[in-house]
C-alpha cells in the first residue's frame, strides 16, 4: 500500500546540494541557508544578486543558486551600491564577516547606509576574524583571547569592541537595523524573521537594510560547538543586546 | 557636426556619454573635477547615475558592481586617487571586467602638487596593482583625439574584458578646443552573458577573482595573458611624425607630444630635420615601430614631464642600437617648445 506523505521540511531551492567549508558548529552554515529561505520566500531567486567578500563569508557564491560576485576585502557595500544603482530591480545583498564590515569595510558600511542605499547587508559577528586563523577583531570583547591579543583584549592596547547595530541605526539612510544571533532554535527563527524583513525592507525601496547576526566559530574560539553557542549567550548578548535597532517608519 | 569649444576634461565626459556609458562614480580632485561636475548634471537628464562615491576606494569598487552588472561605467581620478583605486583595478583585471578608468595627471609623489605631470606612467603601464594584469591605456595628445580615444575605450573594454585606462594630465584636462563628436560604429561586441543580471532563465552567474586551487589561478591567469598578447598584437597605435627625412628623432607622448610638434617646426626652420614617434597607446607600447626607426636612426630625445619613465620602454624598443638622451620636467613643470629645440641641437652636435 502506497502512503502519502506531505513534505514539511526541506531544503531551499536556492541552497545548492553541496557540502559546506564550513568547520563543524559554525554559525555560517546556518547564516547562509536563512538566506537561502528568505529568497525562495519571497521569490526573488531570479532577481537577487549577493555580494560575498573576503572572508569565510566569501565561498557563500558556492553555495546558493543566485548571480553573485566575489568582492575585496571590505568592499561589498561598494560593489552591491555599483550593482543596485545600475539595475534597480535587482535584490541586491552583501554578506560580510565582523573583520570586513566593522574594520577593513567600515567607510563603505557607513556610508552605503548614510546614502540609504537599497542594499541588504548580513553581517556576521564572530568577533574574531576566522579565515586568517583567529586574530583579533575590532569586534574582539575585552579579555577575549586570541592569536593577536594572547593575554585577552585590553581596551588600552586595543580599545573597545564595535557595536555596528547601534552605530548605523542612528544613520537616517538606514531603514531597518536589527541584531540577531544562531546559537540556539529560538534565535535562529527569530534570526530568519529580521532576514526577511530586512529584504522585505529593500524590495519596498525603504532604504539600508543590516542584520547583525551574532555566530559562534568554534573552531578559532577554540571551542566545542555546544560550548561556543553558551559564549554566545552568556559573553556576547551582554555586549551585543539582541534586538531591533530601527525598523522602517511607514511600518506600524 | 557642428564643433563645440570644450576643456579636455568636459570633452572627455560627453565623448563617454556619446559612447554609451551613462553611469559614473567617482570623488573630486584637482585637477580633473570637471569631468565628476560634468556627468553629475548630463548624467541625470538622460536617466543615468551620477554617483559621489566616499572615496576612490569606493569609487572603483562600484565600478566592479556596475561593469559586474553589464552596463558601461566609468571614472576618473587624478594621481593620488589613481593610487588608491589599484587594489580594485587589480580586481576588476582579476574579475575580467570591462570600464574605463580616466587618470588626469598631476605631481607627485606623495600630494604632490596639482600641476600637470606624467609621472604615473609606471603605474598605467605596468600594473600598479597586484597580480598579473595590464589595462589597455591609451594617451591622448589633443582634446580631439581625448574625444575620439575615450569613445573607442568603451569599444576596447568590453571587446578585451579589460579595464582601459586614458592617460591624460592637468595640461590636458584643463585645454580647451573646438571638438567634434562623432558616431563611432561600434565593431561586433561580444555578448556579457557573464553579467549579473538576475538568474533568470538561465544558470547562475559569479563574477569573481578567487582561485585557491594554484592550478586553476595559473590557468585563469593564462586567459587573462592571452588577451594582453592579442592587445600586444591588434591594437598598437603609433603616431610616426615627419620621421621620413628625419635626422633625429623625438619620443614623448600626450600633452609633452603636441610641445613637440611645435619643436619640430622651429627645428626644421633651423634647418634641422628632426620627426617625432609618439606612441598613442602606452600600453601595448609599440616596441616593433621604435626598432624598426632604431635600423635607420641613430639619435633619439626622449622627452616627458617626468624624471624618466617612458625611457625605459624606448630603449627597450631600440634594443640598444641607437644613442638616446632625456629631458624630463617634473613636479608640475611643463617642459616649453624651446628648451626642447635647445636639447635636441645638443644632441645633434654631440654625436655629430
Ligand atoms: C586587503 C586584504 N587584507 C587582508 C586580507 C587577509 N584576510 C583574509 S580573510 C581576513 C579576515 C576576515 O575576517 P572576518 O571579516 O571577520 O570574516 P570571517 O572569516 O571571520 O568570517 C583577512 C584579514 C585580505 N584578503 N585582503
Ligand atoms: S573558522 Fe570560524 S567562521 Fe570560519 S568556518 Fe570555521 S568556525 Fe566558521
Amino acid at each position: 500500500m502506497q502512503m502519502d506523505f506531505e513534505k514539511i521540511f526541506e531544503r531551499p531551492k536556492t541552497l545548492r546540494p553541496v557540502a559546506t567549508h564550513y568547520c563543524p558548529g559554525c554559525g555560517h552554515g546556518i547564516a547562509g541557508r536563512l538566506v537561502a529561505e528568505v529568497i525562495d520566500e519571497l521569490n526573488v531567486s531570479e532577481r537577487a544578486v549577493g555580494v560575498a567578500p573576503v572572508g569565510c563569508s566569501v565561498l557563500l557564491y558556492n553555495y546558493l543558486e543566485i548571480d553573485m560576485y566575489e568582492a575585496a576585502h571590505g568592499r561589498a557595500p561598494a560593489v552591491a551600491t555599483g550593482c543596485k544603482r545600475v539595475r534597480p530591480d535587482l535584490v541586491v545583498f552583501t554578506y560580510q564577516g565582523d573583520g570586513d564590515f566593522a574594520s577593513i569595510g567600515i567607510a563603505e558600511a557607513v556610508h552605503a547606509a548614510a546614502r540609504g542605499e537599497k542594499i541588504s547587508t548580513i553581517f556576521i559577528n564572530n568577533a574574531i576574524y576566522g579565515m586568517t586563523g583567529g586574530q583579533m577583531a575590532p569586534t574582539t570583547l575585552i579579555g577575549q583571547k586570541t592569536t593577536t591579543s594572547p593575554i585577552g583584549r585590553t581596551s588600552e592596547r586595543a580599545g573597545f569592541p564595535i557595536r555596528m547595530a547601534e552605530l548605523l541605526a542612528t544613520l537616517d539612510g538606514a531603514a531597518y537595523i536589527a541584531r540577531v544571533a544562531v546559537n540556539s532554535p529560538k534565535h535562529i527563527i527569530k534570526a530568519r524573521r529580521a532576514v526577511k524583513k530586512a529584504f522585505e525592507t529593500q524590495i519596498k525601496g525603504l532604504g539600508y537594510s543590516m542584520v547583525e547576526i551574532l555566530s559562534p566559530c568554534p573552531t578559532d574560539w577554540r571551542m566545542t560547538p555546544i560550548e561556543a553557542a553558551k559564549w554566545v549567550e552568556e559573553k556576547m548578548m551582554p555586549y551585543y543586546p539582541l534586538g531591533e535597532f530601527k525598523v522602517p517608519q511607514k511600518e506600524k | 557636426m557642428e564643433k563645440k569649444f570644450m576643456t579636455g576634461n568636459e570633452a572627455i565626459a560627453e565623448a563617454a556619454i556619446q559612447a554609451g556609458c551613462q553611469h559614473f562614480f567617482g570623488y573630486p580632485i584637482t585637477p580633473q573635477s570637471e569631468i565628476p561636475e560634468y556627468m553629475s548634471k548630463r548624467l541625470p537628464e538622460i536617466g543615468g547615475i551620477y554617483l559621489q562615491a566616499e572615496s576612490e576606494v569606493a569609487a572603483i569598487n562600484m565600478l566592479f558592481g556596475a561593469a559586474g552588472a553589464g552596463v558601461r561605467v566609468m571614472t576618473s581620478s587624478s594621481s593620488p586617487g589613481i593610487s588608491l583605486m589599484q587594489e580594485g583595478i587589480s580586481y576588476i583585471a582579476g574579475a575580467q571586467l570591462p570600464c574605463v578608468i580616466v587618470n588626469i595627471m598631476r605631481g607627485g609623489p606623495g600630494l604632490g602638487g596639482i600641476q600637470p605631470s606624467q609621472s604615473d606612467y609606471f603605474q598605467a603601464t605596468k600594473g600598479g596593482g597586484h597580480g598579473d594584469y595590464h589595462m589597455l591605456v591609451l594617451a591622448p595628445h589633443t582634446v580631439q583625439e581625448a574625444v575620439s580615444l575615450t569613445m573607442e575605450a568603451f569599444d576596447l573594454a568590453d571587446t578585451y574584458r579589460n579595464p582601459v585606462m586614458i592617460l591624460g594630465d592637468g595640461y590636458m584636462g584643463q585645454m580647451m578646443e573646438p571638438v567634434e563628436f562623432y558616431k563611432t560604429s561600434s565593431p561586433n561586441l561580444p555578448p556579457k552573458d557573464w553579467a549579473l543580471t538576475g538568474a533568470k532563465g538561465r544558470s547562475a552567474n559569479l563574477v569573481k577573482s578567487l582561485y585557491l586551487d594554484p592550478e586553476a589561478l595559473e590557468k585563469h591567469n593564462l586567459e587573462i595573458n592571452r588577451k594582453i598578447q592579442k592587445m600586444r598584437k591588434d591594437e598598437v597605435r603609433v603616431e610616426n611624425y615627419q620621421t621620413d627625412d628625419a635626422e633625429v628623432i623625438i619620443a614623448a607622448y600626450g600633452t609633452v607630444a603636441r610641445i613637440c610638434k611645435t619643436a619640430i617646426k622651429v627645428l626644421r626652420d633651423k634647418g634641422i630635420k628632426a620627426g617625432m614617434i609618439r606612441p598613442i597607446t602606452v600600453f601595448p607600447f609599440p616596441y616593433n615601430d621604435f626598432e624598426k626607426l632604431a635600423d635607420k636612426m641613430r639619435k633619439f630625445l626622449v622627452v616627458e614631464m617626468s624624471l624618466g619613465q617612458m625611457i625605459e620602454d624606448v630603449k627597450l624598443g631600440l634594443c640598444g642600437k641607437a644613442q638616446i638622451s632625456f629631458y624630463g620636467r617634473t613636479g608640475g613643470m611643463v617642459p616649453s617648445y624651446d628648451e626642447i629645440v635647445t636639447e635636441t641641437e645638443k644632441l645633434v652636435k654631440e654625436v655629430g
